[in-house]
């Protein structure tokens, strides 16, 4: 049994709609990668996030994960336990009135003795660094600890991919980077599959693979320094490139001898740096 | 239409156990025609204040006066001041309701009980302002547009009151790159066609610092700063502290100046970063390749 989503040969199509909102997507996640998905408003990165966990399932094509059907019934639970989602909106994922019980729903859920429950929710809010939180209520928590306290209700549910829907989106500078904090401590130290799905072109380029979408078809497909370097072809599908990297590109119109690839703060200082 | 508030003090559920402090002792003084950015962590108290001044709330102490009028007083008609400070809030699109974008666009002016041929020529004015086509789009469900142009419609909304102000919390958030530098450039479009007044709220560091002319800085519900955008990002740790950033490229340029670069650290765009490293580069003679 492969330890990998596979998509393959998907379309998907609104039942109100005309039109798909997926087209002939082939992608394979391995476990333990971490992979970006950007992309236009409209061009099915949502659609797309809902199919890896079975909330969705293929008009057309399959999706498997771990070697199961996201079309058997039998086994839905099965995958939702393998791959979870997170929003991007955390107060609509909050269903407790405590953080430890919110964290304990979805194991709950799954019917685990309450002793390992209580394990598991220990971990997830150890890993999530919320530990000393787990009495609080929710609703006085940041949004940056909220959509950790979502994080940690999946963690409990022990997945191996973990699939994110902009979940930044909504937050203050602080509580995004203690997200991505978080996420990429998931990926390193966890050894979970990351998901990311962002408008946020600095997030997407911490992952190993960046996929870019438009109008329902994946039209780019490469690791961050191969995606980001293409800044007009990035431009011209309506996305944009972090602004180290706009500077790059700027300063090698100069006549400078800088790398058009630069995607980090510190790749663009020691580029500079060496040119002194 | 200057607005000036004073000694702005709010208490949620005062003299409850849930008796919480959202904002304390604001003193603020908005001119006529200045673009202003409203920056704080979550929870710091923006959406509270920003409601004070179209009198969604009224201040527990303190004043809000507004053409020289305290809209806190009880006996302010506060419909005329709804019409001349347009509040466009989070998620805007949430609020569209109606059959039609043009019968959408149309309900704040019919309200103000405008005749019929002011009120199309409102809408229209309106929808183009916000760069939609207006007999493309008039006849449509606004439930059958994308995201950032059912936004637009909301958008439209508020401004075909002709509002003097314009308040808009978080505009772009969950836009791609491209709608949400769409929306920012009809905004700086609309601040010069009307010579409105513009409040903006906004988490993204980068739009705040290229657009506006002075930010105001709250914390735990005090407005803890206001200034230009080059006084306030000068202040990295400060802004830090307080869960603020600077921009991506100001950080570049104080690690620069870490590894002994002569740049500026109060550089808020690539433009600008462009120029200074030039300079520095040229400066000790780097040959052009």
């Amino acid at each position: 049994m492969a330890a990998e989503i596979r998509l393959e040969n998907v379309f998907y199509q609104y039942s109100q709609s005309k039109d798909l909102a997926l087209k002939e997507i082939n992608l394979t996640i391995k476990k333990g990668e971490f992979v970006a998905i950007i992309g236009p408003n409209g061009s099915g990165k949502s659609t797309l996030a809902k199919l890896f966990n079975g909330l969705f399932t293929p008009t057309e094509g399959d999706v498997w994960v771990d070697g199961l059907n996201t079309k058997d019934k039998d086994r839905i639970w099965d995958i939702r336990q393998k791959a979870g989602l997170v929003f991007q909106n955390p107060d609509n994922q909050i269903v407790a009135t405590i953080v430890e019980e919110d964290v304990a729903f979805g194991p709950e859920n799954l019917g685990i003795p309450p002793e390992e429950i209580r394990k598991r929710v220990y971990e997830a809010l150890k890993t999530v660094e919320l530990y000393e939180y787990a009495q609080k209520a929710p609703h006085l928590l940041s949004g940056g600890q909220k959509q950790r306290v979502a994080i940690a209700g999946i963690l409990a549910m022990k997945p191996d991919y973990i699939i994110l829907d902009e979940p930044t989106a909504m937050l203050d500078p602080v509580g995004r980077r203690e997200v991505n904090n978080t996420i990429k401590k998931l990926n390193r130290e966890e050894n979970k599959t990351i998901i990311l799905i962002t408008h946020f072109m600095e997030e997407a380029v911490q992952a190993d693979r960046v996929f870019v979408m438009e109008k329902g078809k994946i039209v780019m497909e490469g690791n961050p320094k191969d995606i980001f370097s293409k800044v007009e072809k990035l431009k011209q599908i309506g996305l944009d490139v972090p602004q180290v990297t706009e500077l790059a590109n700027s300063l090698r119109a100069e006549g400078l001898d800088v790398r058009g690839d630069i995607l980090t703060i510190d790749e663009m200082v020691e580029c500079l740096c060496r040119l002194l | 239409m200057p607005i000036i508030i004073k000694n702005l003090s709010h208490v949620y559920m005062p003299g409850t156990p849930f008796e919480s402090v959202a904002l304390k002792d604001i003193n603020w003084e908005i001119s006529d025609g200045e673009f202003w950015g409203l920056i704080g962590h979550t929870g710091s108290g923006k959406s509270t204040l920003i409601q004070h001044l179209n009198g969604l709330l009224r201040p527990t102490s303190g004043e809000i006066i507004i053409d020289g009028v305290n809209i806190a007083d009880k006996k302010v008609n506060l419909k005329e001041i709804r019409q001349k400070i347009g509040l466009v809030f989070q998620y805007p699109e949430h609020q569209l309701f109606e059959e039609t974008v043009e019968k959408d666009v149309a309900f704040g002016p019919k309200n103000m009980g405008l005749t019929e041929e002011e009120i199309a020529i409102r809408v229209k004015d309106a929808l183009e302002a916000v760069g939609l086509d207006y007999r493309e789009v008039k006849d449509r469900s606004p439930f059958e547009l994308s995201g950032g142009q059912m936004r637009r419609v909301a958008i439209a909304g508020v401004l075909a009151m002709k509002p003097k102000v314009l308040i808009l919390d978080e505009p772009t958030v969950g836009l791609d790159p491209r709608g949400r530098d769409e929306i920012l450039e009809e905004i700086v479009y609309l601040r010069k066609k009307y010579e409105m007044t513009i409040i903006l709220v906004s988490h993204s560091m980068e739009d705040i610092a290229r657009l506006v002319d002075k930010i105001a800085v709250l914390h735990k519900g005090q407005l803890v700063k206001c200034g230009t955008p080059k006084e306030i990002f000068k202040d990295r740790e400060g802004l830090s502290s307080i869960g603020l950033d600077v921009p991506q490229i100001t950080h570049l340029m104080y690690r620069l100046r870490e590894r002994g670069w002569d740049v500026p650290t109060d550089v808020l765009t690539v433009e600008e970063a462009k120029k200074a490293i030039l300079k520095v580069i040229r400066g000790k003679g780097y040959a052009r390749a």
